[in-house]
């Protein structure tokens, strides 16, 4: 019997919920790490008894916790994240020279083959990587060494790298997506990288289609497609054909394109998920409705799905990171919003319910298929 | 033998059971000294006390000794005698304002 694991991450601690396939009961473990900031907690594909949490607080800093058991129990590992070399200097709010300084680890992606090594996504913005489970961590100093660098700057999150996708297909493929400086591929395994970001147009930005400087909010790929990118950016809905060389917007019939996470159905790639925001100054559902768009045409076509979620008074937010689907048929969909509420669609977005609903703030949620 | 009383994150951190762990010193007995060994002791705690690259006390941590904030002291000042012999803990406190940050 398959049975399903959500970790959600929220601003006092980590929980894990967990199901058998039928995803109508749901037994809630946690809090975990009472009190701290759980950004993003994730398993690996390649043992899903393994799992790594980004633990932080702004008074005592950043941990990685790694769980062997499914996340019953846990151990901090290494937390030492240096950069390589002299870290120089990115461009501050105001357009003055800072120092690059690590804050915290956003967004934390195993491998797909080996649990021992794990991609980490840190503020301000730079890709780490272990490969001895946690215990040692090196920068991948060829994306901070792009040459845009220096002219990277925050957004309003902050300077945070927060997504990290990995090719199926391609061991040496890797995207990432910083705010507020843009998407960036590698193809040589993190040795070099290169901006993605022809077909984005930002008014905010000096050049609204410069090549760097994009707040982009999230992306997603459906791992049978590695070629087809969606990205959820601060405005706009977009997508790429082309591994990112180029984008086009398809936010089509969306009440609003702001908002912040994007998803793929696990079975049907041209099925996608976003939670229009109603504007980058109000983060929270247009007209107090919170509701889920899905498109089943790549983009462009959207249909609000509203059923089981609030439809009036509901003014909550959806942070990047925290969307997931599951690979049961019918797919799971899972968000986690700002008002601690964790919602389930066990049939790809039809229906809706909270299977958990008085949390803290939801950073984040994953979800791990279990067979 | 030093006395350390530590804030209640780290306590769990660490596992340390109580409101304080003890600690063995040789030579002077200074912030830098003290941290040394609480790190030695419990390697959870590298970073979260002080900056693992720039050893720089964190923001929001403060250090109090015999009621007295020794936080902007040197960090290789000797500390009073009463902290060196135990009679009083060194205590290390997060600080009431800060913390938070940006999250959107």
């Amino acid at each position: 019997m398959s049975q399903v694991r959500v970790l959600a991450g929220t601003r006092k601690g980590a929980f894990v919920l967990t199901s058998d396939g039928k995803r109508q009961k749901w037994d809630v473990s946690g809090p975990h790490f009472a009190g701290w900031e759980m950004y993003h907690i994730k398993g690996s594909p390649a043992d899903p008894n393994r799992i790594y949490a980004s633990q932080s607080s702004g008074w005592f800093g950043q941990q990685i916790q790694r769980s062997d058991d499914g996340g019953k129990t846990w151990a901090p590992v290494g937390n030492k994240f240096a950069y390589d070399g002299v870290p120089g200097t990115h461009q501050w709010y105001d357009g003055t020279a800072h120092p690059w300084e690590f804050k915290r680890v956003w967004h934390l992606e195993p491998s797909l083959t080996d649990p021992d090594t794990v991609y980490a996504g840190i503020e301000d913005a730079a890709i780490f990587r272990t490969t001895d489970a946690g215990a040692t961590w090196s920068e991948l100093p060829g994306l901070r060494g792009h040459g845009s660098g220096p002219h990277w700057q925050p957004g309003a999150g902050g300077m945070c790298l927060h997504t990290i996708i990995l090719d199926p297909s391609d061991p040496d493929r890797i995207y990432i997506a910083i705010s507020a400086a843009g998407a960036f591929r590698t193809d040589d395994g993190g040795a070099t990288w290169k901006p993605i970001n022809k077909g984005l147009y930002s008014k905010y930005i000096p050049d609204p289609t410069a090549e760097v400087g994009h707040c982009v909010h999230h992306v997603a790929m459906h791992p049978d497609r590695p070629g087809v990118l969606f990205m959820q950016k601060h405005w706009h809905v977009m997508r790429s054909d082309n591994a990112g060389d180029s984008w086009e917007k398809v936010s089509g019939n969306l009440p609003t394109d702001f908002g912040f996470v994007i998803d793929v159905h696990a079975h049907e790639p041209e099925t996608v998920y976003v939670v229009p925001i109603k504007s980058d100054s109000e983060h929270y559902p247009l007209d107090g409705q919170l509701r889920v768009y899905r498109s089943r045409t790549g983009g462009n076509e959207w249909e609000p799905l509203t059923k089981g979620l609030p439809q009036e008074n509901c003014y909550v937010n959806v942070l990047r990171d925290a969307m997931a689907v599951d690979k049961l048929d019918d797919c799971g969909v899972y968000f986690g919003t700002t008002g601690g509420q964790v919602y389930a669609s066990a049939n790809a977005g039809d229906t809706w319910e909270p299977i958990v609903r008085d949390l803290p703030a939801v950073l984040s949620v994953e979800v791990q298929t279990l067979q | 033998m030093i006395r350390v009383e530590l804030p209640a994150h780290l306590r769990t951190l660490a596992r340390t059971g109580g409101m304080e762990v003890q600690l063995d010193i040789a030579g002077p007995v200074t912030v830098r000294s003290i941290i040394d060994a609480l790190e030695a002791r419990y390697p959870m705690l590298s970073g979260t006390v002080r900056d693992q690259v720039t050893g720089q006390r964190r923001a929001f941590v403060r250090f109090f000794v015999c009621a007295e904030d020794w936080s902007h002291e040197s960090v290789d000042v000797p500390l009073p005698e009463a902290i060196a012999t135990g009679r009083e803990p060194f205590m290390i406190v997060g600080a009431i304002a800060g913390g938070a940050d940006r999250l959107s």
